[in-house]
């Protein structure tokens, strides 16, 4: 079965957000979209300053199998991305919680955050998949 | 319904993802099939591929018959074990399938097709034996296991008896034995050495096992395509199908057009198509980030051409593809990716063997 923090926020499209409690978010893709997706082979990361809202592409996944868009899960301006990921993509298949993070975004509202699903939320909608 | 191979539990002991493949429930990857890929590449994987068809012809026309039925020769196979690929042509000179072909006497033959395409494969065996007097038999009593890489033969070797390990001595590439209760061939579908084994269903699974316990690691249909890919090896139903003639797939070379008197299924088709000849299989590579895909168009100055199979190739780091393209193609295309019309390198369709770059 796949792993879902429950500390963590998900939106249905697989992407996961953590509430770093600074006004900041850090953003990578669930272990069941990792699974899906099959071993990555590149990861195309947004550049850092550029602003987005919920629902965009920001990123793109690739894997042997297919390319994946990744949408923005909250409004917010990239202030990092995860450069190991230029080397490493499979880092977001061994570690998608934790060395494999996409980007993080200084966000305006954390109400958005709290609007995504919760862990048991996530796990429901994979149900319903 | 779908088929499962009798190595079925044993993928799923290992915890492998399996998918539907032509009917067929396989594994397309235990864990992941990049380390899959490196560990054929390295030292030894293997593959089930007992859902492939092998079919016996046996009879005083089988090389007569097989003779008539494939584009190849099999009076070129005069060594008993030696094997031939050969494509199966329809009337049109459209592939019906790829096949390999054992030859042990002139009325003994053994042929082993692709598993996707059985059913009409075997409708055309049997329609085309109708004329000579040969008998197939369906071997599905048979299960089929594929090791491949360069530690794989001895890993294989230190399983198989002393007379098995005498009757393989000095076997060249593309040949097959029947060793006591195995059928032991030098073929393969990654571009490394290795055996591809036949032996009887109710001994697969535990031979499989002893492979196991020696460390070759289970590979699924994941690693065999980009394996089978970067080998420059065609897949039926992709890089060519009944519609594509075998001369726009790169199979030119297994045409047996010599004798002119040998008449065979598809040759006055082929032999118009040859005159006409527009299109040609090519290699295609892209250095940079994506990964070329089959379906993507592809433009040079001389037309339009699509690519067939496309894929990462693990061992190079960068994406590799097979694409049919006009004849008049030079050394340098655009390939449609994700909307946007990228440059890549053209080059002959193969580009690793034996583990190393041959680009």
């Amino acid at each position: 079965m796949s792993n879902i923090p429950a500390e963590l926020r998900f939106t249905s499209s697989h992407e996961w957000v953590r509430n770093e409690g600074n006004g900041t978010v850090t953003v990578g893709i669930s272990d069941h979209a990792q699974d899906l997706l099959g071993d990555l082979v590149h990861v195309d990361l947004p550049d850092v300053g550029d602003g987005f809202t919920a629902g965009d592409e920001i990123a793109v996944v690739e894997s042997v199998k297919a390319a994946s868009d990744v949408y923005c899960p909250v409004a917010g301006e990239v202030i990092e991305v995860n450069e190991e990921l230029e080397d490493s993509p499979e880092l977001v298949n061994t570690d998608p919680y934790g060395d494999g993070w996409l980007f993080k975004l200084k966000i305006e509202d954390e109400g958005e955050v709290e609007s995504l699903l919760d862990a048991e939320g996530y796990e429901q909608s994979l149900d319903d998949e | 319904m779908t088929n499962k191979t009798v190595l079925h539990a044993k993928h799923l002991e290992a915890g492998a993802k399996m998918v539907d493949f032509h009917g067929w429930e396989m594994p397309i990857r235990y864990g992941s099939q990049i380390e899959e890929h490196q560990a054929v590449r390295t030292s030894a994987g293997m593959f089930d591929v007992s859902h492939m068809t092998v079919v016996d012809v046996k009879g005083e026309q089988a090389q007569a018959y097989l003779q008539y039925l494939l584009a190849n020769d099999v009076a070129k196979l005069t060594e008993k074990g030696k094997a031939l690929y050969s494509a199966m042509l329809n009337e049109q000179g459209g592939v019906i399938d790829d096949l390999i072909v054992y030859y042990f006497a002139c009325d003994d033959y053994r042929l082993v097709v692709n598993s996707a395409t059985r059913e009409k494969d075997l409708a055309w065996l049997n329609q085309v034996a109708a004329d000579f007097k040969v008998t197939l038999t369906e071997r599905d009593d048979l299960a089929m296991i594929a090791v491949q890489g360069p530690k794989a033969k001895a890993i294989a070797e230190s399983l198989f008896t002393a007379e098995q390990n005498a009757a393989i001595a000095g076997m060249k590439y593309f040949n097959g034995v029947q060793a006591g209760d195995l059928f032991i061939a030098t073929t393969g579908y990654t571009g490394e050495a290795g055996y591809e084994i036949l032996l009887a269903n109710e001994k697969a699974a535990d031979f499989w096992q002893q492979l196991l316990d020696k460390g070759v690691e289970p590979c699924g249909l994941g690693a065999r395509d980009t394996l089978r890919l970067e080998a420059g090896m065609n897949l039926y139903g992709q890089d060519m199908d009944e519609q594509t003639s075998p001369l726009a797939a790169n199979m030119g070379w297994t045409i047996a057009w010599q004798p002119e008197d040998r008449q065979f299924i598809g040759r006055d088709a082929l032999t118009q198509a040859k005159a006409e000849q527009t299109e040609k299989m090519i290699g295609l590579v892209m250095e940079e980030k994506g990964v070329l895909r089959a379906g993507c168009k592809v433009r040079c100055e001389a037309g339009e051409g699509v690519i067939t199979s496309g894929t990462f190739s693990p061992t190079l780091g960068f994406s590799i593809a097979f694409a049919r393209v006009p004849l008049e193609i030079g050394d340098s295309a655009e390939v449609e990716m994700r909307k946007k019309w990228v440059k890549v390198k053209v080059v002959k369709p193969t580009f690793v063997r034996n583990g190393q770059s041959v680009l």
